[in-house]
């Protein structure tokens, strides 16, 4: 496939390998933390760790948006769908799965009778409305910056069309203020002096955002922030510049995905954004808490759709199962692997935490792609040139 | 005199007409819609008295017979390369002939919901007539029900299927042993994306065609060109892909995998679409594709002979079994890295980012 294969190829892989190999310190260890899921897919799925020299590790972060998702906002949507025969529950696929209270999740919530429908895009939630005058689609948002125009979008045109029967239920959070709770925590503060080098900056978020916002965040904590792709060569190529700028003592806002990031992102889906949305007060995180100005809710202006409003919905926080490392993980101060429900109790098919959900997620992840490193020996005809899985 | 006026059936409106309850309800308009639609198009001796069953000749001496079902619930009905017609002929055909049997025969039990297009139905069971000519079998015998408006999704098509295995012959799941090599008969993802595109909530165009087809030739091509010992397992990667048939058989067989990424054929259509929805070709489904394990001695021979058939041009040797007591499917990523391919959980659902 034009465009993407190019990203993909080995033999500039095992070029960008040796280089990785020749400029790291033999004397240090490096790591590094890729905020987004989908770096953590493209490392797993790819096998970029084992490209990497030993010394070299990836840390996985929170920036898996279902993962990060709290049980409360599901149970939300769970219980107007279930409530309300008239409403279509739209959301997208990555949501359906996500574990729930009472052993629920929406697809489980399906089965018993509620109308829960996958959706591609915004978009096709505000045309299904279109269609069916006589009900109430309900789009359940989330994401990070990447998904929120499009969710402001729809909003406006429903407002301009307007359209009585959509509204939104608002999910979606901010990166900044993720990144930056990771290093404020103790457990993670002490991460970041010891082990956390710095970071993969998000790459869709940052087309969005731009690479400015991160620029405050590397000058305080002194952390080199290189914004990558989603493709293997991309995350081969920042973590070579991110090695770099450890080696020479720096600690920029590097861009290495030029092809669609400048440093002001885009202004016109910014604008849309905020004329539709505002700055939540706090909002709850899975594995962050609740972080002060870290998400979006619906301006009083479109308060007609706004579902939260229009269906009178309240938020009840629900913790995490006692044993479920999510927290941690997210954090990037555990690996999947150290939680006693990882591939146990909990595995995709019958996920407890949330990071089992998404195959961002950082567990699933690792189940679904890197679990054979967990072996003491691989049987296989070749051995793993290592077994350093970052997860 | 007898005055007793011969009775006059005014014919099946297959234009206009559309399914009602009378046609499952044994009477008359039941016996109609057989007579004019089902034995018109399946023609053969078997159905044309009329019975509840097929009275079937005995096997050859020292073969075996094999039977297989497959229930076909598809939507869209249509989509490019086929319909749930000529599905319903080639999913059981290929369970047949992943047995290594030679497909003979076939049932067939048809579900409509009242309201149904006899037009739309009319066409999938001519597809289905036609599908089951190329592939040289006779649907034998048939059942159908009709259940109410909202209660089905058009037409639901089951198909048992009666096969005649050569003596000799014993492929099975459990049968791969550590270093049997992995062969695939063409590229993967075809009929899952064919499908998917067709779905109203992607709006995007494709050229992607499915790859229904019956694989029984292959199988024959196969086993004439290689004793038959050597062909451990034979199977249709459907549901699930290549990546749940090839963990099926690691479990089944208590072996490991370890294939090759760059081996494994994908069209650049059904990559590019898959990677547009954040699907990974290895579990999209197949109707017309053959997964073999071959004894590593006689896997030239075998690849070869999968090659030289029409359905296997683009045959493939993607890997080979290993001894691995956790039975991991492992593959080696185009850019140098290792993963495993482990079982679908669920459904494939697209990634938001």
């Amino acid at each position: 496939m034009k465009y993407v294969d190019e990203f993909r190829d080995g033999t500039l892989a095992a070029g960008l390998a040796r280089a990785i190999a020749r400029e790291a310190d033999r004397g240090r260890d490096y790591a590094f933390m890729e905020f987004c899921g989908g770096h953590t897919h493209a490392i797993s799925r790819y096998g970029v760790s084992d490209l990497l020299p030993a010394n070299v590790r990836m840390i996985h972060g929170p920036g898996c948006p279902v993962c990060v998702l709290p049980i409360g906002r599901v149970d939300m949507a769970i219980r107007l769908a279930l409530a309300r025969p008239e409403v279509i529950l739209c959301t997208y696929g990555d949501c359906l799965r996500v574990p729930a209270s009472d052993g629920l999740s929406l697809l489980k919530a399906k089965a018993r009778g509620a109308d829960v429908r996958m959706v591609y895009s915004a978009a096709d939630a505000l045309a299904l409305a279109a269609r069916e005058p006589a009900r109430e689609v309900v789009f359940f948002a989330i994401g990070f910056e990447t998904t929120t125009p499009p969710t402001a979008l729809v909003l406006r045109e429903a407002a301009a069309r307007g359209l009585a029967n959509f509204s939104v239920i608002c999910n979606h959070v901010l990166t900044p203020p993720a990144i930056t709770a990771i290093l404020d925590s103790p457990a993670a503060g002490e991460l970041g002096t010891l082990h956390l080098d710095g970071f993969i900056g998000p790459a869709h978020v940052s087309t969005l955002i731009g690479s400015r916002p991160y620029e405050a965040f590397a000058a305080r904590y002194r952390k080199p922030v290189v914004i990558a792709g989603f493709e293997p060569l991309d995350v081969m190529q920042a973590i070579r510049m991110l090695v770099r700028q450890v080696n020479t003592g720096r600690a920029e806002v590097e861009n290495e995905f030029t092809r669609a990031v400048v440093r002001d992102g885009n202004p016109k889906a910014q604008a849309i954004v905020s004329e539709v949305l505002e700055l939540r007060d706090e909002f709850e995180w899975r594995g962050l808490g609740v972080l002060a100005r870290s998400a979006l809710r619906i301006r009083p202006a479109f308060a007609p759709w706004d579902a939260e409003a229009k269906f009178g919905l309240d938020y009840r926080p629900v913790p995490d199962h006692r044993a479920c490392e999510c927290g941690a993980i997210l954090r990037g101060v555990k690996k999947p692997a150290d939680c006693k429900l990882f591939g146990t109790v909990c595995t995709p098919e019958t996920p407890m935490g949330s990071c089992m959900v998404s195959s961002e997620g950082a567990c699933a992840a690792h189940y679904n792609y890197g679990r054979f490193r967990d072996l003491p020996a691989v049987a296989a005809d070749k051995p793993v040139t290592q077994a350093q899985e970052s997860a | 005199m007898n005055t007793v006026k011969p009775a006059y059936v005014r014919p099946l409106d297959l234009s206009k007409g559309h399914v009602d309850l009378g046609f499952g309800a044994g009477g008359r308009a039941m016996a109609q819609l057989i007579s004019e639609l089902f034995m018109r198009a399946f023609a053969n001796d078997f159905l044309a008295r009329g019975d509840d069953g097929a009275v079937l000749p005995a096997p050859a001496a020292g073969e075996r017979l094999v039977m297989a079902t497959d229930a076909h619930v598809v939507s869209p009905l249509s989509y490019p390369g086929g319909d749930i017609g000529s599905l319903s002929v080639h999913g059981t055909v290929n369970d047949l002939a992943v047995m290594g049997a030679r497909p003979l025969y076939l049932a067939a039990s048809f579900i409509l919901e009242e309201g149904y297009a006899l037009a739309e139905l009319a066409r999938i069971v001519d597809s289905m007539a036609a599908a089951a000519r190329a592939a040289g079998v006779a649907v034998v015998t048939g059942d159908t029900k009709v259940v109410e408006q909202g209660k089905g999704d058009g037409v639901f098509i089951t198909t048992t299927g009666v096969g005649a295995l050569p003596a000799g012959r014993d492929p099975g799941g459990a049968r791969a042993r550590s270093g049997d090599v992995v062969l695939l008969s063409g590229r993967i993802g075809d009929h899952g994306m064919a499908i998917m595109a067709q779905r109203e909530s992607l709006a995007f165009d494709s050229e992607i065609v499915s790859d229904s087809a019956p694989i029984h030739g292959l199988v024959e091509a196969l086993y004439a060109a290689v004793p038959a010992e050597a062909i451990r397992v034979l199977r249709d990667p459907t549901r699930g892909g290549l990546a749940t048939t090839l963990n099926e058989i690691a479990t089944q067989s208590g072996v490991g995998m370890e294939l090759d990424e760059v081996a494994i054929p994908v069209s650049p259509q059904v990559h590019a679409a898959c990677e547009l929805l954040g699907l990974d070709p290895l579990y999209v489904a197949n109707e017309g594709k053959l997964v073999v394990l071959c004894a590593p001695e006689h896997a030239g021979a075998a690849l070869a002979a999968l090659r030289a058939h029409p359905l296997g041009a683009e045959a493939a040797r993607i890997g080979c079994a290993t001894a691995d007591p956790q039975h991991f499917v492992q593959l080696r990523t185009a850019l140098g890295g290792r993963r495993m391919v482990d079982w679908i959980a669920g459904e494939q659902l697209p990634r938001i980012c």
